[in-house]
């Protein structure tokens, strides 16, 4: 589960590490008073406009603005919001602004990057850092890694203050900057463990010239599996930031992903669901769709995948790849049937089904009278599909 | 001969009051695996369908002998349920449940370090199955058959398909280890890969990948230092767009890494045969095996 910056930045700052004054709004009326709170409690004229969404580099894409003056603030806020906000990380439709964060401004020495995240490899949390602050870290790993510093963490002694000191070294700091430096990355392990964090990243964390060091930018995914037991967490979902298909999915514990293709797919299994999407892709069609309906899904789930699929406008083949095995055909079958029952079906449906039951679940579908397509194998499934939803007989 | 597990395992089955537990319980049994009992804390003492329930991993293993656990304890306290089974000394320990924090995991690993007797498969994995001798998990027993192929994957439907295809090509499998799709877990391919080379039955292996960390990476220096037996291998989600996680927590493109294509060019380096569609996964193994 992702979050907005300003959310992230509640969050560090109940772990004791300094944030920038500032406050989220949602209208420009909001934007002007906000700025003209700051511009009186900081003594300072200039305030950041930031647009909140969930995606990074939105100053690229005209989202963070300096201004000076709370007019200012409120004319940039009417601009920015409402705006289509494009970056590199949203996707060329990319996301709607609804929301700001309004921010003191804050005169910079440097600007680093720290990051926290599970390292599969070591099978560790490890915290990264790196001088290099305010880029793109993934460029930084990818051209210049010996300048991202790596401490592993051992979750039974936590972060020791000697790893931290190790970073704070690493990135040049000296005296009391190196102090604070040290002692913000101890909070930030603290805040990661408590909240069953996945990524953590401050970038940039920035110095200032007194040696204070602050987070001038937030981002916090949270761990799914560990939701359960973070019920405070889920007051901070926003919905508008998560795709509607996806979120009517998560209703019925399904795994769904929406993507830019015409075929829409059902299969049970993460990883076949993607060897299907492969498959199609291979004989020349483009999925719509990832969905995994799971191993123990009832009629029922069955039934509302099915519809998630075909709400689709864009959908003109539909390929249902079952490989049963704690999943029963005749269950898929089942609710196959119901659902077109419901929705109707108008685009080719193309049926695979092989595991627990099988022939149970195609008796069930050639006597529904349906117009299904069977097939022997994912491959000739996706043939099939392919062909059909370009408008050809298969 | 076959890995991990044989006529020799002893099986018990934590969780098995539950309803997976229970149902899995008797498919294991009628599929020959030998089943010793289960345990539910707070239950021990009952006889549940036939099966003797103990309240702990311990006294199961004192008074049966159990020297492998099938845990599907749900998310909250599988991780529990892990570090019991080790403490108590069972050297197969085989993790179902699908959804454990990470963090979780993370303690785990590190505490398993004192157990270096116990081998940990999964979570969020379909098991592991020797063909006609014993089946731990959740795999529908029918699809397989003894024989020369050992099977290893991070998906379970696909290792079904796989299984599904050397049976029907008249291969058969040695023994099929589904590792599972976390981030953090217990074995990983280099293990899986180490075992099949050692054993006398396993002719080649058939390696099942997907996107997201680099584990099929090490695995291909393994096989190219390491390995003499042919292996063939797979890996889904070439399609997959990144910054998204597919299903699996673990299956995810991230920072430019773990994409499907840099996979497969590791792969191929290391003299690895690829099946270029899940289709062809028992034909590109086919052809190493007399």
């Amino acid at each position: 589960m992702k979050i907005h910056e300003y959310q992230a930045k509640e969050i560090l700052k109940k772990f004791g590490i300094p944030v920038p004054k500032g406050r989220p709004v949602f209208s420009p009326d909001e934007a002007e008073a906000a700025a003209k709170a700051l511009i009186a409690e900081t003594d300072s004229e200039f305030v950041v406009v930031k647009a909140q969404i969930h995606a990074g580099g939105r100053g690229k894409g005209g989202g963070v603005k300096v201004v000076k003056g709370a007019a200012a603030a409120r004319e940039t806020a009417q601009r920015i919001l409402g705006m289509n906000l494009v970056t590199h990380q949203t996707g060329p439709g990319g996301k709607l602004v609804k929301r700001l964060l309004i921010e003191q401004a804050v005169d910079i020495a440097r600007e680093l990057y720290l990051g926290v995240v599970v390292d599969r490899g070591v099978g560790r949390v490890v915290m990264m850092a790196s001088s290099e602050g305010g880029v793109e870290i993934e460029e930084v790993a990818a051209s210049h890694p010996e300048k991202i510093l790596k401490e592993a963490v051992d979750p039974v002694v936590g972060l020791a203050a000697y790893q931290a000191r190790n970073l704070a070294y690493g990135l040049g700091l000296h005296g009391a900057a190196a102090k604070n430096a040290a002692e913000l990355l101890m909070q930030l392990y603290t805040a990661f463990v408590a909240t069953d964090a996945s990524l953590l990243e401050v970038n940039p964390l920035v110095v200032l010239t007194d040696g204070r060091v602050l987070a001038l930018d937030a981002k916090v995914t949270f761990d799914d599996n560990a939701l359960y037991r973070q019920k405070d967490l889920e007051a901070l979902r926003d919905l508008d930031e998560e795709e509607p298909a996806e979120t009517e999915a998560k209703r019925y514990d399904l795994s769904f992903i929406k993507l830019d293709g015409n075929i829409g797919c059902m299969v049970n299994g993460a990883g076949l669901a993607m060897a299907t999407m492969d498959t199609i892709q291979h004989f020349g069609g483009v999925p719509a769709n990832f969905l995994d309906v799971g191993g123990s899904a009832t009629e029922e789930r069955v039934t509302a995948a099915f519809k998630i699929i075909t709400a689709d406008p864009k959908v003109r083949g539909i390929f249902v790849n079952i490989f049963g095995g704690i999943m029963k055909c005749d269950t898929i079958a089942a609710g196959v049937i119901a659902a077109i029952k419901q929705v109707g079906l108008k685009v080719p449906l193309v049926v695979r089904l092989e595991g627990t039951n099988v022939d149970l679940g195609k008796k069930m579908l050639a006597e529904s009278g349906l117009a299904v397509t069977t097939a022997n194998d994912m491959a000739d499934g996706a043939k099939r599909v392919v062909a059909l939803a370009a408008g050809k007989g298969a | 001969m076959s890995v991990l597990v044989g006529k020799n395992t002893k099986l018990i089955v934590q969780g098995i009051t539950g309803s997976a537990g229970t149902f899995h319980a008797k498919q294991m049994r009628e599929y020959g695996t030998s089943v010793v009992g289960g345990v539910t804390p707070g239950k021990g003492g009952l006889v549940h369908e036939g099966f003797a329930v103990f309240d702990t991993v311990a006294e199961s293993v004192k008074k049966t002998g159990a020297n492998a656990t099938v845990i599907y304890v749900p998310p909250p306290g599988a991780a529990d349920a892990i570090l019991e089974a080790a403490q108590a000394g069972i050297e197969v320990i085989v993790c179902i449940t699908e959804g454990i924090p990470t963090l979780d995991m993370v303690k785990v690993k590190r505490a398993l370090g004192a157990y270096p007797k116990s081998t940990l498969i999964g979570p969020n994995c379909p098991g592991v199955i020797t063909p006609g001798a014993c089946k731990i998990g959740i795999m529908p027993g029918y699809i397989h058959k003894p024989g020369k192929v050992g099977v290893v994957s991070r998906s379970g439907t696909l290792t079904y398909e796989a299984a599904h295809q050397l049976t029907a090509l008249g291969l058969g499998q040695s023994t099929c280890i589904g590792i599972g799709g976390d981030p953090v877990k217990g074995i990983d391919f280099i293990d899986c890969l180490a075992l099949f080379e050692r054993d006398p039955q396993t002719e080649a292996v058939l390696m099942i990948g997907e996107i997201g960390g680099t584990s099929e990476e090490e695995a291909a220096r393994f096989v190219k230092t390491s390995m003499k037996k042919p292996v063939a291998a797979f890996i889904a989600g070439q399609t997959a767009p990144p910054g998204k996680r597919m299903g699996h927590a673990g299956a995810i493109i991230s920072g430019g890494k773990g994409t499907a294509a840099e996979k497969i060019a590791a792969l191929r380096e290391a003299g690895i045969a690829i099946a270029a569609t899940p289709a062809e996964l028992g034909k590109t193994v086919a052809k190493f095996v007399s």
